[in-house]
């Protein structure tokens, strides 16, 4: 039987505090791809509208070509393509697959919505 | 053109021998008939500790040490180093290895709590990673160990089915030998159905605990386009790694030797036809307890000793020094053989370990030290260990394997007194070649030894009972006494002996006093004679004075009368006649 996924355990205010990304925080997004694949191409192009809507400015997206890098899959433990990694801020996030669900795709990355982000702050 | 045809018929015995990749796993190669299919995927299925991951790489490390073929170690489950550390237990160095560039360990972890899914994806990743691996160090052989782990990652099951799918393909079309292992489902071979995409050879791996005694097994359940063993084979890891069993695939084709070997008590050889045992044949002795069965093996070993062949004695009752000084009270020195290293022992208690694990000790000891000789004291022991058909079909393999290396196998079979020996020990006797009985004769309160040969196959022999001693020379066999009172042994046959000595005396004084008599009757008869001669002599004699006298008297007569008649001057011419014969006949009987 598969193994449900472990509850979230829940975070210490440090944690919170880090998670909560501070105004200026500069997110480093990893995206692994495959060469040109439709896939690729197309999670690259759903990445960059999320971070231009949510993140303007204060995002850096690194794309690790495996094919010409392979050497490089075993760091990230990457498995799947393509496979985004939120580097920073901390913890480490992984979303795997082409990102077509937007609602998803910040669940994963744990990026509120813009909207409230800025009402916030 | 020719070309086509020739084509066809190589691929068709490209078919039908079908290449192999060499595990190097001591009895797996003879099960699979070769190893595992070169350029193809194997899966390897079990329950949990089973032995999969040792299997696998196993099959990594010894592709890479002993067939020159590099290999990837793919772990979904243990970290490097937990992998490196458990398998520097079976004495392989993978850090060594690894730096070598003869192997790469990937470890491929993947976190559930910190992965999320949205949309499509494929595991080229993992074929990145994995076709990486392989490409820098030339790996002709892969592992996987356990990609079904992935499903327990990756929620997306039809994206990881298809990927899977396509994995083996790829591994196929890659060329490598690839092992993969799964998890045992209930009711299939694999949790997550994998036996579906590899199924160009599965074995299964099973650990059971029967009795309070665990064995291992493994199974062929498929290998596409050869021939393979069956049978649940029994298994073993140990300290240096995974060995298999049966070693061989036993066939009734070993070769057969005519030399005779000395069973190292002279007068059992002469039983066996004068001339001991053949050498690799299969001996068996029976007995109740206590009746030298430890010693007649001992005398055994000693003599192959003597002769300079190596021994492997294998004891599951008694320590070695404890046999060496029981033997030492029997005259009996073993200690040289153990200093010259031409005796071996192995001692250990049999419900200890699985009959497994005795097995395989005793191959692995086998194949190291090679001895001419082995000696299992007491094979019935081992079926202590296991039950009565797993132990039986154990001696059956074990004596196989020995008779195929011709090594001459010495066994003991404690067997209860009541029971008949020849309806217990059915199962072990007719693997044998000779079998010897020792039993006790109880009588006058005394129990005494004894031995017969019950069968030895192509020798003549002996049909006699003999009373087995036990000095402090050594062993030594004397006939029984068989008589009116049945068979005497011990001090029973001394009495008797005795007695018969005693009785023989007896005759002998009785034909001496015989002759004494029969001489001294002659003595008698003898002296009888001479008394009568000398009374007819007497009488003789007497006679003859008497006659003389007689006639001298006549003489004196005739003289007178002569003289008379001279006196009266009376006619002579008559009476002088007369008296001339009797003259002469008197002269005749003095002159005798």
């Amino acid at each position: 039987m598969k193994k449900t996924a472990k509850p979230d355990q829940p975070l210490s205010l440090e944690e919170i505090a880090a998670t909560r990304p501070a105004p200026g925080d500069v997110w480093e997004l990893r995206l692994y791809t495959a060469g040109q694949s439709p896939r690729s191409m197309a999670a690259f192009a759903n990445l960059k509208k999320i971070c231009e809507e949510h993140l303007q400015g204060r995002y850096n997206i690194e794309i690790v070509d495996l094919i010409q890098h392979p050497q490089l899959a075993a760091g990230d433990q990457i498995v799947a393509i393509p496979t985004l990694v939120r580097k920073l801020p901390q913890p480490l996030r992984k979303i795997v697959g082409d990102l077509r669900d937007t609602e998803k795709a910040l669940v994963g990355l744990q990026l509120r919505p813009a909207g409230s982000q800025e009402a916030r702050n | 053109m020719g070309m086509p045809s020739m084509s066809t018929t190589h691929d068709k015995r490209e078919t039908r021998s079908l290449p192999k990749a060499p595990t190097g796993i001591q009895g797996l190669d003879e099960i699979t008939l070769g190893g595992f299919p070169r350029g193809r995927p194997t899966l390897i299925c079990g329950s949990a500790g089973a032995g999969k991951s040792l299997l696998a790489m196993e099959f990594i490390v010894r592709g890479a040490t002993q067939y020159n073929e590099p290999g990837v170690f793919m772990a979904f489950e243990e970290t490097a180093e937990e992998l490196t550390q458990n398998v520097r237990s079976l004495g392989f160095d993978l850090d060594q290895l690894v730096k070598e560039k003869k192997v790469i360990l990937d470890f491929v972890r993947i976190e559930r709590s910190e992965i999320d899914e949205t949309g499509d994806y494929d595991l080229e990743g993992l074929f990145i990673r994995l076709g990486n691996a392989i490409d820098t160090i030339g790996a002709r052989r892969v592992a996987l160990d356990t990609i079904e782990n992935l499903f327990s990652g990756l929620n997306n099951e039809g994206i990881l089915r298809a990927e899977l799918r396509r994995l083996f393909r790829w591994l196929k079309d890659k060329g490598v030998s690839a092992v993969i292992t799964a998890e045992r489902g209930e009711g299939a071979l694999t949790r997550h159905g994998l036996e579906e995409y590899v199924s160009d050879c599965v074995l299964l791996l099973d650990h059971r605990v029967v009795d309070q005694v665990s064995t291992r097994r493994l199974r062929v359940v498929k290998y596409r386009g050869t021939a393979h063993g069956t049978n649940e084979y029994p298994f073993l890891i140990d300290e240096t790694g995974f060995s298999v069993l049966p070693v061989t695939s036993l066939g009734l084709q070993h070769h057969v030797s005519n030399e005779r070997i000395s069973s190292g008590i002279p007068r059992l050889d002469a039983m066996l036809g004068g001339e001991g045992f053949y050498r690799g044949s299969t001996i068996l002795i029976s007995g109740t307890a206590g009746t030298g069965k430890t010693s007649i093996s001992a005398a055994f070993v000693d003599a192959a000793c003597r002769r300079g062949e190596r021994s492997l004695y294998f004891s599951f009752e008694e320590s070695p020094p404890q046999i060496v000084r029981n033997m030492r009270s029997i005259g009996m020195n073993l200690e040289r053989w153990l200093d010259k290293g031409l005796l071996r022992f192995h001692s250990s208690r049999a419900m200890l370990n699985g009959l497994e694990m005795h097995l395989v000790t005793l191959h692995k000891l086998v194949e190291q030290f090679r001895p001419q000789v082995v000696v299992l004291d007491p094979v019935d022991s081992l079926i202590q260990a296991g039950n009565q058909r797993d132990a039986h079909i154990m001696l059956i393999r074990l004596i196989d394997f020995l008779k195929q290396r011709g090594i001459t196998a010495f066994l003991t079979n404690l067997i209860s007194g009541r029971e008949s020996a020849e309806s217990t020990d059915v199962a072990i006797s007719s693997i044998v070649d000779t079998w010897i009985f020792m039993r006790d004769i109880e009588l006058n309160a005394e129990r005494n030894r004894a031995l017969y040969v019950l069968k030895s196959r192509g020798t003549a022999h002996s049909n006699q009972l003999r009373e087995f001693l036990l000095t402090e020379h050594g062993i030594d066999l004397l006939d029984v006494y068989v008589g009116p009172e049945g068979v005497l042994t011990g001090s029973s046959r001394l009495s008797q002996e005795a007695r018969e000595t005693a009785a023989a005396l007896n005759r002998q004084q009785e034909a001496e006093r015989i002759e004494r008599e029969r001489s001294r009757r002659q003595e008698a008869f003898e002296a009888r004679i001479a008394a009568m001669r000398k009374e007819f002599e007497l009488a003789e004699t007497e006679a003859e004075t008497s006659i003389t006298e007689q006639t001298q008297r006549e003489l004196a007569l005739a003289a007178d009368r002569q003289a008379m008649a001279r006196s009266r001057k009376a006619d002579s011419s008559n009476g002088s006649n007369i008296s001339l014969k009797r003259q002469k006949a008197v002269k005749g009987v003095l002159t005798k």
